[in-house]
């Protein structure tokens, strides 16, 4: 089960609203990189964020960039699982690859601050503030594979290759 | 039941009968990085115990984004993918080698090839009917070890495109067109499929433009089919039996169907902040302009520049405007200078940067001031994405760029050819 405090955002947020190309310098020093999350989207989150909280946003989420890095900082800032309306290819793959969950649901009743709990398992979000109780999409069985092994390095390790 | 060209090239490479939804693993031709992705793929690809990669794949370095490098933490990035690529026998394509999708284009992309890249407009190749898709560095790693991936093959979205384009209209205008109709998640998990009568008249440089921007509409690859122009394509790189032509089936399942009738396109670009957020370049007129930047990907090879110096020929840009012009490669840029482009275009007051992807994704060359506003011929219009948050960014074609630097604001090219 998972708990944290939903922060939200609107959508088409870029992976440079996450991380922006400017700080390409930082890259090979995440612990500063990280420093920087969701910056020019919200200059705040990176202060205010605490483990297990949840990004909650709206619809293309990760739009852009392949950039691993925008997942990367966002799993680094403690965020235990992004809620979006729909979720951008690429940003989704790298997401779940660095065992960050992403889950698809109608994000419209969750308020900026609310209360969640999430259950992965039984794929229910409940929102502790307001008592709505919401379910996200399946996730697609080969990226639930992925993320039960905690990301596609470990996933690799255990299994040597792709396993259908 | 016929194929998609997704469905067909997935088939091959998976060995499968690959039909859109199905979860595929897929052999891998070719995979690639560039220096703000590749590092992190390189150090995942040493975590996962990888040692060398897979004997079955093409390998290529580039070093673009960061070229030359604007300070030591990225030169250090450099030295550790030089190593790497050295120890690895792969290709390199070193800093000044120009931008990595304009040299797959160039050199190493086939039609029905299936390549995967540490960038998200790997699309491009699709251009030349390669099954070409970004992804990440975790996943480029894995697949760099095992020569293989995973794929769910996509829905295909059917763009036919019938007529031709009117004079001053361009590839560039037309997929800004489709987007803007679609929107930015239009093919979000799809393929974009290109087709109709027009399609035998694009240039393979014009199919590059239009499918490196697939991604804009969140797909997972532009394909374009294999033709006679694209076996003229690589018969003039010296490639011609990389060239087998490919088509989708007629019998063939589609998703959806978007009709563009070329003839009824009209200049076209993207505002701030996202591509899909179009207006016609007319419309725009009087949007002061402070920076103009012709060149990436998607729009800095020679026809685009060609048609820049064509507009800017024996003229003067705006004296408030600054023009910036980075080739897309060292061949764009040869060719360039044979013609005469790249005198016309300095003596018009442009600054030339050296081959690479210039100030496109804002870690230097033409970072913008606050307020200041820019007209790209890049792909991403993203708050931030040329290095300041507090700047606007808008995206037209070359024509568009050339037109917009010598009058200061946003012109309709149409003005001034």
């Amino acid at each position: 089960m998972l708990t944290g405090r939903a922060f939200k955002f609107g959508d088409n947020i870029s992976t440079d609203y996450i991380i922006p190309g400017r700080l390409a310098h930082l890259r090979s020093n995440l612990p500063e990189l990280a420093k920087h999350v969701m910056e020019d989207a919200d200059p705040t989150f990176a202060a205010r964020v605490k483990p297990g909280d949840f990004i909650v946003a709206g619809t293309n989420f990760g739009l852009g960039s392949s950039r691993e890095h925008a997942p990367l900082v966002i799993k680094m800032a403690g965020v235990s699982a992004i809620l979006a309306k729909s979720v951008a290819r690429i940003f989704f793959r790298n997401a779940i690859n660095l065992g960050l969950p992403v889950l698809l649901c109608q994000t419209d009743s969750i308020n900026d601050g609310d209360k969640l709990e999430i259950d992965l398992k039984a794929g229910t979000i409940r929102d502790i503030t307001n008592g709505n109780q919401l379910k996200f999409s399946p996730i697609p069985e080969i990226m639930l594979h992925i993320l039960d092994e905690g990301g596609l390095l470990p996933y690799i390790q255990k299994h040597g290759g792709f396993k259908l | 039941m016929g194929k998609t060209l997704a469905e067909k090239i997935l088939s091959t490479k998976s060995g499968s009968e690959a039909k859109a939804g199905d979860i595929v693993i897929a052999k891998v031709d070719l995979v690639f990085v560039q220096d703000v992705t590749g590092p992190l793929a390189v150090r995942q690809f040493q975590a996962a115990g990888f040692k060398h990669p897979a004997n079955s794949l093409k390998v290529a370095f580039f070093l673009d984004h960061a070229a030359p490098s604007p300070g030591y933490e990225l030169s250090n990035e450099h030295k550790l993918l030089r190593n790497f690529a050295r120890e690895t026998r792969s290709l390199l394509y070193d800093v000044g080698q120009g931008v990595c999708h304009q040299i797959v284009a160039e050199s190493l992309a086939k039609p029905g090839d299936l390549i995967v890249g540490a960038d998200s407009h790997t699309v491009t190749a699709g251009g030349l009917g390669a099954f070409a898709s970004g992804m990440g560095s975790t996943d480029i790693a894995v697949t760099l070890g095992l020569g293989r991936t995973w794929f769910r093959v996509p829905e295909t979205i059917k763009v036919v495109l019938s007529g031709w384009f009117p004079d001053g209209v361009y590839g560039k205008d037309l997929v800004l067109h489709l987007i803007g109709r679609i929107g930015a998640d239009g093919a979000t998990y799809k393929a974009l499929e290109f087709s109709g009568d027009a399609i035998s008249n694009m240039s393979i440089p014009e199919r590059l433009t239009v499918a490196n921007m697939a991604v804009e509409a969140g797909a997972k690859v532009g394909l374009f089919p294999a033709d006679k122009a694209t076996g003229n394509y690589l018969s003039a790189q010296g490639r011609k039996a990389d060239y087998q032509s490919l088509f989708p089936d007629e019998d063939a399942v589609y998703e959806q169907t978007v009709n563009i009738s070329l003839a009824e396109l009209e200049p076209t670009v993207a505002k701030p902040h996202t591509v899909d957020n179009i207006a016609l370049a007319k419309e725009l007129k009087g949007t002061k302009i402070h920076q103009v930047f012709i060149g990436t990907c998607t729009n800095g090879r020679r026809d685009d520049l060609a048609v820049a110096a064509r507009i800017l020929k024996g003229k003067k840009i705006h004296p408030e405007t600054r023009l910036l012009i980075a080739p897309a490669s060292r061949g764009v840029l040869l060719a360039a200078i044979k013609t005469g482009y790249i005198q016309t275009l300095l003596e018009a007051g442009a600054i030339i940067l050296p081959p690479g992807c210039g100030p496109c994704l804002g870690l230097h060359q033409g970072v913008l001031a606050a307020g200041e506003t820019c007209l790209s011929t890049a792909n991403r219009n993203f708050r931030g994405r040329m290095g300041n948050p507090e700047s606007l960014i808008y995206l037209g074609s070359p024509a568009t760029a050339a037109a917009t630097a010598l009058n200061g604001e946003i012109t309709d090219p149409r003005e001034v050819i």
